[in-house]
């Protein structure tokens, strides 16, 4: 169907999204998460209340989500040459992904740590445990099923966002949909963009739903019950 | 061992319309060894107090001593270690669920910094105390109720301390579970003397296994003192209120009816305790006076271990021999006292 440069382009472009992508969740994550466990300790019902710390990040987080991705790149490009030295491609393209990824995943995570039931807070505040140890030990333990689902969430977004960035020559499967469907009318090479697109959320979302399952010991007593109803006839002869 | 002084002890917090008052000038002396209940329906500050014996909530006014050190004088540093020497368990247990049974139990003693290897041991001893050794990989989700306490018992011994704060830790339970965790916690104390703090909103509670207990009302002490005492000579109108609804609501609606009926004479509440239980005080009252009382309700009790007879009596209405009953029963050694209204 394709010639094997388009194959080789179509290739390369998946690359280049999956390394804009991954790139941009790794460095969102490294400023996002403790922007949100700051946000959640910092809140008024948190460990550690601290209302001009909470309303700063909270205004910039606000004002950071509240620009369009689109406008948000553009407006970034000085800047993103002077970190990268050029404003285009995939690697220029992580600077304004990761602007806007860390706002986005601070609020996450705050919220994931909001949900950690306080009672838990309060027992270890109750065994001696500092504030740093309770962040560690307990919020960012008892809360990681919600914090996976986050990411995923987080990382879903991102490549939705890297393909928005083909629109300025952003680099990635984005920018060939762009290039070859908008432009030079060759739809055949912009649904296989979008179907690659497709694929590749799907493989984040059913690898992080996988992982948070796993990992959720919540839910352990239920499906041992189920297990337990299924196998009852192997078990019975013991 | 370790006591703990409270002191003039008051709680505001900031509320919708103006201040709420949730200990108003409280002191108590909890001896070290003792099994010491705080009592009180909701609201009437016990869990207020009880976090203010280890800091987790700052007493507004008053001081808190533990061993007679005030808790108030430490810094923050000194604080979390004395906190180590306090262990605390909670009605819905506050386990980490997403930690086994032998994590959870190991979790104080990773945050004080021990080894891996002897937290495990320590907690694998923890686990046997408290009859849960074969559950040591499970997940709290896995567990029953009264499992769940008994892990965070455990969790809450693994520091050795010498201070057990009990936050309503038996009210999540039924009745049977509830006996067996009190049991555990019975001995706990005697065989660690671990002091032990029971808040509880269950009168039963406290006469199971509490030697002292404070009443708590409007977060003020109404009445404090030998549970046996309170049980015989209850002061406090909120103390006669949770003696008389201990023994279970339909032996309360019973005698709503009875009273209907019969709400005529003077009415006495007597208690009888083991001395007093072998002469047949009532017939030989009705012998002596050739006249009938009502016995309204009748009940026994274990209070600490001993039985006791509760009783209350409605004498004949305007019979002359009232005050003379009323001295005869006194002088057979029972404990006697007037109730009105709400029996």
């Amino acid at each position: 169907m394709f010639d094997s440069t388009v194959v080789q382009m179509l290739i390369e472009g998946t690359q280049a999204t999956l390394y804009m992508t991954l790139v941009s969740t790794l460095l969102g994550y490294a400023f996002g998460l403790p922007m949100g466990v700051l946000l959640a300790i910092s809140d008024k019902e948190g460990l550690r209340p601290n209302p001009v710390l909470y309303k700063v990040l909270d205004v910039i987080a606000n004002i950071v989500r509240s620009v369009p991705f689109l406008i948000l790149l553009i407006l970034l490009i000085p800047f993103t040459r002077f970190l990268v030295g050029k404003s285009y491609g995939a690697t220029a393209t992580i600077v304004p992904l990761v602007v806007a990824a860390v706002p986005f995943i601070a609020r996450m995570v705050e919220s994931s740590l909001k949900e950690v039931d306080q009672g838990v807070i309060e027992a270890a505040r109750s065994m001696g445990a500092s504030d740093i140890q309770i962040v560690i030990k307990v919020l960012l333990l008892e809360a990681r099923t919600s914090l996976i689902t986050g990411g995923t969430i987080a990382i879903g977004t991102i490549l939705g966002y890297s393909a928005m960035s083909g629109a300025v020559g952003g680099g990635g499967l984005g920018d060939i949909a762009v290039r070859y469907g908008y432009y030079r009318y060759q739809t055949d090479i912009m649904i296989v963009t979008v179907v690659l697109l497709i694929v590749l959320v799907q493989i984040f979302q059913t690898i992080g739903m996988a992982v948070a399952t796993k990992l959720d010991k919540r839910k352990t007593a239920v499906k041992n019950k189920k297990h337990g109803a299924g196998e009852s006839v192997t078990f019975g002869g013991k | 061992m370790a006591g703990i002084v409270i002191e003039n002890v008051s709680k505001t917090f900031p509320g919708e319309d103006g201040k709420i008052e949730a200990l108003k000038n409280v002191s108590l002396t909890i001896e070290p060894g003792d099994i010491y209940g705080i009592i009180g329906m909701s609201g009437a500050g016990k869990s207020t107090l009880v976090r203010c014996m280890n800091f987790l909530e700052m007493p507004s006014q008053g001081r808190v001593l533990i061993d007679g050190r005030s808790l108030g004088d430490l810094t923050e540093k000194e604080l979390r270690a004395q906190r180590q020497d306090i262990g605390m368990i909670f009605q819905h247990f506050n386990l980490l669920m997403q930690k086994s049974v032998i994590e959870n139990v190991c979790f104080p003693l990773h945050i004080q910094g021990k080894k891996k290897k002897e937290a495990r041991q320590r907690a694998r001893e923890l686990l046997e105390i408290v009859g849960l050794s074969e559950k040591e990989k499970a997940f709290p989700a896995q567990l029953s109720g009264g499992q769940k306490q008994r892990v965070a018992i455990a969790r809450a011994l693994a520091s050795d301390p010498k201070i057990l704060l009990c936050d309503e830790a038996t009210s999540a339970l039924d009745p049977q579970t509830t006996s067996s965790i009190l049991e555990l916690l019975k001995d706990i104390n005697q065989r660690f003397s671990i002091t032990i703090v029971i808040i509880t909103h269950q009168m039963s509670v406290v006469r199971e296994i509490c030697k002292h207990v404070a009443i708590l009302s409007e977060g003020e002490v109404v009445e404090q003192g030998l549970v046996s005492d309170i049980f015989d000579h209850p002061r406090s109108r909120e103390a006669r209120e949770m003696i008389r609804t201990d023994s279970g609501s339909d032996l309360a609606s019973s005698g709503k009816e009875a009273r209907e009926e019969i709400s005529s004479g003077r009415k006495i509440r007597i208690v009888f305790s083991e001395n007093s239980a072998f002469e047949p005080v009532i017939a030989n009252l009705v012998l002596t006076f050739r006249e009938p009382v009502n016995i309204l309700r009748a009940n026994t009790r274990n209070v600490g271990g001993v039985a006791k007879g509760e009783m209350i009596l409605e004498f004949m209405k305007d019979s002359p021999n009232q005050e003379a009953m009323r001295r005869y029963l006194v002088e057979r050694g029972l404990a006697v006292e007037e109730v009105t209204g709400d029996v």
